[in-house]
């Protein structure tokens, strides 16, 4: 803490600064309370996770439905996140090289899901393909399972992730203009060479940015998924639903232990993001999440 | 707004001439996904809404145990993002404004809630301030998981990061010399932090507030390790409509969805009325 005061060591004390005592009794408060809220909570995850060694910390996540888990959640990952990448294009390009009628309000749409509870989002499917609506038992009879299967987790997992790339981009692509895109469609190219040779670059990294935040969420969306999945173990159970079953069965060192795999992926997505953040200012406008 | 409203284009528009290509089939893509995703099924729960009659839907919101649910949410909520103003904005103050080791650390660190699944900071949360937890068993024979605090405490940890990131960016803005003006006027610290600097940051901590408000009343994963999920004492509306939702109970959980749904409609438009007042206010922050 010694580079605390960046004045001299003389008794000059700068009268638009706080003096010492103020400043360390402020840093102090901060980091007690990122200590009681932030870090201990992610410290016992991994240290309960190891607290019958590390044989058992693998035997847990060696089990079979431990395994489903980690491979539906991948899955649902895989189909979700693509999905709201190419709508975050499509979104932002009509988004920001257009003026058109109705454009705050398509913003406005947009967002929406950030501001609807998890388990909201996951209820309107039920409502939508439920017993007592019109398209369950019609899909149903055609064999169609949406709810309680993996279809179901899926769309409740599209709908939470919704907004995250679309959010980075708009604003993004709005600073950037469209006079790039002009010079290249004057000097001949074609639309899709516009994209892909010009703002394709352009953009790669908050494009980078938003798919990584979009992922954090789709693996490990909790509200929404466990309301549409039916926790059908080792079928319908993603890994954070996997947690809470295994929480709910005290059985503590496995819940932590799978726990524990999606406390390195948000790490992880922490320090690329940090480092997207150093590297090319992507995402400056973030924490709306 | 953009509209160009030169005298003969009177001709109505939906968008203005341009040479980029694409605008129909990005457009139309982009409506079309929204409306299957998004705007169809939240259509479908305010129709089944509408389909409970105003009898049925106060029948659900008038009950004892919906209210309850709903008091519990906000209040705890509410609680919640007041710690969250104090906090974010003294952690936000500390992270721009003192150099110090591991700031950087700090700084990304503050953005752990958005990435760490909310049921891992559940249990997380639920252990660590249980009665033999690490930080529970400081504080027995006071109980601080399976009661309302809890709700508080997980909430608190879900709405951290949306005070420091609406605050820390106007923060970063602030002009020293205005400080140095009022130094030089004669105002203590004290004054030239009340009297000049927090009024320009009031909008951010407003809608930082507003924020951490609407994500703590519709949190779900976090909460309900910790909260003891006791009906009437420590059970959240979110729950409330998962109970009803497994006892096939549709009409219930509809009628409960509706309302919260309706209030976070309220809260995003306050949200942007209060930017609105501090863009004509203070400028374009």
């Amino acid at each position: 803490m010694s580079d605390l005061a960046r004045t001299p060591k003389v008794a000059f004390r700068n009268p638009a600064d706080e003096g010492r005592t103020t400043k360390i009794v402020l840093l102090l408060l901060s980091l007690a309370f990122l200590v009681f809220f932030l870090f201990l909570p992610l410290l016992s995850v991994f240290v309960e996770a190891l607290r019958e060694g590390w044989e058992t910390y693998f035997e847990a996540l060696a089990e079979p439905d431990a395994w489903a888990a980690i491979r539906l959640t991948l899955l649902v990952a895989a189909i979700a996140v693509p999905l709201n990448l190419v709508f975050g294009l499509c979104a932002s390009w009509a988004i920001a090289k257009f003026e058109f009628k109705g454009k705050a309000f398509l913003i406005t749409l947009i967002d929406l899901p950030f501001s609807i509870s998890p388990v909201i989002s996951g209820l309107v499917y039920v409502l939508l393909f439920g017993s007592g609506s019109l398209l369950g038992p019609l899909l149903k009879s055609w064999g169609v399972e949406i709810l309680f299967a993996v279809p179901g987790i899926v769309l409740a997992t599209v709908f939470v992730t919704f907004p995250f790339v679309a959010r980075e981009l708009i604003p993004l692509m709005q600073d950037q203009g469209s006079g790039d895109e002009e010079a290249a469609l004057s000097l001949g190219a074609s639309g899709w060479q516009t994209f892909r040779y010009v703002t394709l670059p352009n953009i790669k990294w908050g494009l980078l940015y938003g798919v990584l935040l979009c992922n954090a969420r789709a693996m490990g969306e909790f509200g929404a998924v466990s309301v549409v999945s039916g926790r059908i173990r080792g079928l319908t159970n993603t890994m954070p639903l996997h947690v809470e079953i295994l929480y709910n069965e005290y059985n503590m060192v496995a819940a932590f232990a799978v726990a524990s795999l999606l406390a390195l992926l948000a790490l992880v997505t922490l320090a690329l993001k940090t480092l997207l953040e150093l590297q090319f200012g992507a995402g400056n406008a973030g924490g709306r999440h | 707004m953009t509209h160009n409203a030169t005298a003969s284009s009177a001709k109505w528009r939906l968008k203005q001439p341009s040479i980029i290509p694409g605008f129909g089939l990005t457009l139309g893509f982009s409506l079309a996904y929204l409306s299957l995703i998004i705007l169809i099924p939240v259509a479908g729960l305010l129709w089944r809404t509408a389909e409970l009659g105003w009898s049925g839907f106060f029948a659900v919101l008038t009950d004892r145990r919906t209210l309850d649910a709903l008091y519990i949410s906000f209040g705890t909520a509410f609680l919640a993002a007041l710690v969250n103003v104090v906090f974010g904005t003294i952690l936000a103050w500390v992270l721009t404004r003192y150099n110090f080791r591991g700031r950087r650390l700090i700084d990304a660190m503050v953005d752990l809630p958005f990435a760490l699944p909310t049921a891992v900071a559940g249990i997380a949360l639920a252990s660590l301030y249980a009665p033999n937890g690490w930080i529970g068993s400081l504080f027995m024979p006071f109980r601080i998981a399976f009661t309302p605090l809890g709700i508080v405490i997980a909430l608190i940890f879900i709405g951290l990061p949306f005070v420091v990131r609406t605050v820390q960016p106007i923060m970063e803005e602030i002009d020293r010399e205005v400080e140095e003006a009022a130094a030089t006027l004669g105002a203590n610290r004290f004054q030239a932090i009340s009297k000049v600097i927090l009024p320009g940051l009031t909008p951010a901590i407003l809608t930082g507030f507003a924020l951490a408000f609407a994500r703590g009343v519709g949190e779900y994963g976090s909460v309900i390790f910790i909260a003891g999920n006791i009906p009437y004492v420590s059970e959240i509306a979110p729950l409330l409509i998962v109970i009803r939702l497994e006892e096939f109970n549709y009409a219930g959980a509809t009628a409960i969805a509706t309302i919260m749904l309706l209030i976070s409609f309220m809260m995003l438009l306050v949200i942007n009325l209060i930017q609105a007042w501090s863009r004509r206010r203070y400028g374009n922050v």
